[in-house]
């Protein structure tokens, strides 16, 4: 129980501290309308850039393409668990 | 019919209400966790574009609000661990104040350096629950997880922060 109270003061004593430090935003509004941007990126033609692959999506499929290469026993292996 | 049913119905013209009934809720709620205006504006926007291209799988009885702060929630842990924070808002004490000490501005720098150094996902409990006072149902919420694993982050968040605060010589 002792233990639990000390536990609360001390989150009590921290939520003061880092309050100082970084003052609550509350609920300060922006008197900006977002409106005309969303407006803007929805009437935004489509992007045609293709979607970017990972480096160890294309380690991965070289790191398949040698164990083929070397291996060619594992074909029907792979295409059975395709 | 509202607006959220308008919208899921496939009236596009319904988006502009459902916009503007909820822009300001998202970007507070983001900006409190980011503490970044112009980083919240464009997460802002692209919780609402993600809701606009949703808008032929949308529940027309979904509760749009918590929806968009579910979305709003995980784009702002994104943004955290894509970016150290730089900006400082007005509110924050960035520079010397003439009525504090030099220890005092220590101490806050380094709260806020304990704070940046914690994770994504507990620095954005810290944010919520304890600066800014968010009920923890809320806060569970929006972030798709229970009651009790928010508790358990912000006991361990506060277990992290006193450890680095002594280090620093500003925790008791």
């Amino acid at each position: 129980m002792n233990a639990e109270i000390k536990n609360d003061r001390d989150t009590e004593q921290l939520r003061k501290l880092l309050q100082d430090a970084l003052p609550p935003i509350g609920s300060t509004p922006s008197s900006r309308d977002f409106w005309p941007r969303m407006l803007r990126r929805i009437d935004e033609p489509p992007s045609c850039i293709p979607p970017r692959v990972p480096w160890f999506d294309w380690a991965l499929l070289g790191v398949a393409a040698a164990a083929l290469l070397l291996f060619p026993a594992l074909i029907p292996a792979l295409l059975y668990h395709l | 019919m509202n607006v959220l049913e308008r919208f899921a119905a496939g009236e596009v013209e319904a988006f502009e209400p459902l916009f503007r009934q909820h822009q300001r809720e998202v970007y507070v709620w983001i900006v409190r966790i980011v503490r970044d205006p112009a980083a919240a504006e464009d997460l802002t926007l692209e919780a609402f574009w993600r809701l606009y291209q949703k808008r032929d799988r949308l529940d027309p009885g979904a509760n749009c609000a918590a929806w968009l702060r579910r979305v709003a929630t995980n784009l702002a842990i994104d943004h955290l661990r894509r970016f150290k924070p730089t900006v400082l808002l007005a509110a924050e004490p960035a520079g010397p104040n003439q009525t504090d000490s030099v220890e005092l501005q220590e101490g806050r720098a380094a709260i806020r350096n304990a704070v940046n150094g914690l994770s994504p996902k507990l620095r954005a409990v810290v944010q919520l629950v304890l600066i800014e006072n968010e009920p923890y149902a809320a806060v569970a919420e929006s972030l798709g997880i229970s009651l009790s694993a928010v508790k358990l982050r912000v006991f361990r968040a506060t277990r992290i922060l006193r450890k680095k605060l002594k280090e620093a010589g500003v925790w008791p």
